[in-house]
């Protein structure tokens, strides 16, 4: 079955935001406010050592120094950061849970957003259905990971971070802040103090990793945000595929997404991270509502000939700021930015990359491809820049814009640095109207004005739906056709 | 088959068919002919339900079933099928993918099953071997970087695989040489059958030496100026259209 008709029956049997549920379960919250007592009550929650409490309480000092920055092409009121709850967690036992041991209710909302997370059910799904295991954040912590055994065995540790803290020390120490520093910028450092859960991830010399990693992230909570923070380290030789997922309910305050990614890869390890980003948007008409996705990810390709690979569908969230960056330091080390985003209705995303050359023969590739539709704004920032030690650093950006209607907006902000006379950037951009001809010819052919745009705009990201793990594809293309429902006539 | 009475419509404030009728039954060929503006395109466009186009009066109907109010996907669906004077292009979506794509589409509007994989590409073959065409040109996306020749065999392409009932071809012979021109011609004709019509819309009458209708239309001033056998195609091509554009 082609896949745009798969997409359409797909979307005709859905609601316009799928995922805008709300799980009524027995919750545990900090008291209101941030306060450097609210960095320890965190801290304290998780059993944290005494490292760890005083590198969020520095951090906490350097936030209250801060000022939010105003640059990015996105605008909405002040933010009253003492009118949210930095915490809120089911009420459970801490550490590692058995599937048994979680709360029903929370199973059941993973089983509604389709998310496999018991071992058996995936083990004895369809004959030949992928596998991949699952940390599953639920609010400010991670509920269950599946197939730790397994990966355990290779040597592979995936875990949530608060465990990797009680339990892996020596490698949170040893990469902690090193890839984002705790001051490296407003919204980063007030994710140092206060981050809650999410994944570490640790593959050893030469691994491969067996399967697909990823982490499903639901914000269920009202009036609070969600501050996760994400470590992964491929050493020498390694592999890792990573997928993060994330959804929220549909509520009309507005709620902060903080969150900081760091990547290390030493020499020859390799990265992928693809990101499927479908946060509740707010009220299409209103703009109500919707996640504020304030998100720092930068990945350090520290060793030689390493590299990591950002792949992004960004279609969700109410206003989008993030930029995966790559720092390319080894020696023939390889960055590369693959990007889907969308706005509709009254959404505002301003995100793009950064590829940092500092050594020799470091290349990048970044392939853009934003979508505008209804009343949205979507600005694509980037940053290729290349030190003086640089020597031969390749670059090529594409950079496409899609506007659907007339009442939307596309920006372009490409910011281009050669620091050095031996290397070599290109830059390629286009914007285009999806224009009422090429509509009408596909009509022409039999299909209906919601199939086109659909057909239309999956020509147009198929560079970048391509570069995403097979299993979330087709999950990618449906999403795609969701957000830009009702978006013409 | 295709009855056209007194039609007229607009495009914005412009009154471009000023009561046009036709009546083109199955199994025939008619060419509508006629000077720049006379309301050519306007017409496929009108017949095919392009957005824009606004009908103030008069009536469309294949086989007695009113066009005018469905959508375009709809009557494509009941076998109307547009060959565009300027194909568009697709990016990112193979000629194959897309033609699946419509072809499975029309057929759910129809209640039909969807067409096997195995044998869409085994009638792909045949028909990209009748039209001489690269098999692998089916694989690219849809018209992107194609030649005009090129576009244009792929219209045809297209309509042999959807099989249409009613056949509209708009300027299909401008931007092809004489060879493709043949080769153009020759699929047409071997969709000529009983249960057909087609309307072959040119400005010369180049294309008709290789397409033989069975009547020729001039078209001028939003309206039918006069019918007749083949011959009036050739009468045109050397007195002009200058006649029926004043008389209009």
């Amino acid at each position: 079955m082609p896949a745009v008709k798969q997409t359409v029956d797909h979307v005709e049997s859905l609601e316009r935001y799928q995922h805008g549920f709300i799980t009524t379960v027995d919750q545990e919250f900090a008291p209101k406010g941030l306060s450097a007592d609210t960095v320890r009550f965190i801290s304290a929650k998780k059993q944290e050592p005494e490292w760890m409490l005083e590198w969020r309480l520095a951090a906490y000092e350097r936030w209250l120094a801060m000022d939010e920055p105003d640059w990015a092409k996105v605008s909405f009121p002040k933010i009253d950061y003492q009118d949210s709850y930095y915490y809120a967690a089911p009420k459970e036992k801490i550490g590692p849970m058995s599937l048994d041991e979680v709360d029903p209710e929370i199973l059941a909302t993973y089983a509604k957003l389709g998310i496999p997370l018991r071992e058996q059910e995936v083990l004895a799904g369809v004959q030949g259905a992928p596998k991949y295991a699952v940390d599953a954040v639920f609010d400010s912590v991670s509920v269950v990971t599946t197939f730790k055994k397994e990966l355990a065995a290779v040597g592979v540790i995936f875990c949530s971070f608060s465990e990797a803290v009680r339990e892996h020390p020596e490698l949170v120490r040893k990469y902690l802040g090193t890839v984002v520093p705790a001051s490296d910028n407003y919204f980063a450092c007030l994710n140092s103090a206060v981050f809650s859960d999410g994944s570490f991830v640790y593959v050893p010399p030469g691994v491969r990793c067996p399967m697909e990693l990823s982490t499903y992230f639901r914000i269920n909570a009202a009036e609070s945000g969600q501050f996760e923070r994400t470590l992964i380290i491929a050493d020498e030789g390694a592999y890792v595929s990573y997928l993060e997922g994330c959804t929220a309910p549909m509520r009309d305050e507005n709620q902060l997404h903080a969150a900081v990614v760091e990547l290390v890869t030493l020499d020859d390890a390799e990265i992928k991270y693809s990101t499927v980003q479908n946060w509740y948007p707010g009220d299409p008409e209103t703009g109500k509502g919707g996640i504020y996705n304030f998100v720092t990810k930068r990945a350090d390709c520290r060793g030689d000939r390493s590299k990591v690979s950002w792949t992004q569908v960004e279609t969700g969230s109410a206003i989008t700021w993030k930029y995966p960056s790559c720092v390319l330091r080894g020696k023939d080390s390889v960055g590369e930015f693959y990007s889907i985003a969308i706005t509709n209705g009254r959404q505002q995303a301003d995100t793009g990359t950064k590829m940092i050359h500092l050594g020799e023969g470091t290349r990048s590739r970044i392939i853009s491809k934003g979508i505008s539709a209804g009343k949205s704004s979507n600005t694509y920032r980037g940053l290729v820049s290349a030190h003086p030690k640089a020597k031969g650093a390749r670059n090529f950006t594409q950079c496409d814009s899609l506007l659907i209607g007339k009442t939307c907006a596309a920006h372009t902000v490409p910011y281009i640095e050669a620091r050095n006379g031996q290397s070599v950037f290109e830059h390629e951009a286009t914007t285009t109207r999806l224009s009422d001809d090429q509509l009408f010819y596909v009509m022409q052919r039999g299909l209906s004005q919601e199939e086109a745009v659909q057909l239309l705009v999956n020509g147009f990201v198929k560079d970048v739906l391509q570069e995403l793990p097979m299993e979330f594809a087709v999950e990618a293309q449906k999403l795609v056709a969701i957000s830009l429902e009702g978006s013409v006539g | 088959m295709l009855s056209i009475k007194n039609l007229h419509a607009r495009v914005e404030a412009a009154e471009i068919l000023k009561g046009l009728s036709l009546e083109l039954p199955a199994g025939e060929v008619h060419a509508i002919m006629g000077p720049n503006g006379a309301g050519k395109s306007t017409l496929s466009y009108v017949l095919t339900g392009r957005q824009g186009y606004e009908v103030t009066d008069g009536t469309a109907t294949l086989d007695g079933e009113d066009l005018l109010s469905l959508e375009a996907n709809e009557r494509a669906a009941r076998g109307v099928f547009l060959s565009f004077q300027y194909p568009l292009e697709i990016p990112g979506v193979p000629a194959m993918t897309f033609l699946r794509t419509a072809m499975n589409a029309q057929r759910k509007a129809r209640g039909e099953p969807e067409v096997s994989a195995t044998e869409f590409l085994k009638r792909a073959r045949e028909v990209a071997g009748q039209l001489k065409m690269d098999f692998d040109m089916l694989k690219r996306p849809l018209n992107v970087g194609f030649s005009g020749g090129e576009k244009k065999r792929m219209e045809i392409f297209q309509m042999a695989m959807l099989s249409p009932r009613l056949l509209i071809l708009d300027e299909t012979d401008s931007g092809l040489d004489i060879d493709a021109l043949k080769i153009v011609a020759d699929g047409v004709n071997a969709l000529r059958s009983p249960d057909r019509a087609m309307l072959v819309i040119t400005h010369y009458q180049r294309l008709l030496d290789y397409i033989r209708p069975d009547k020729v239309h001039v078209l001028a001033a939003g309206r039918i100026a006069a019918t007749g056998g083949p011959e009036l195609a050739h009468e045109l091509e050397r007195e002009g259209y200058d006649k029926y554009a004043r008389a209009a």
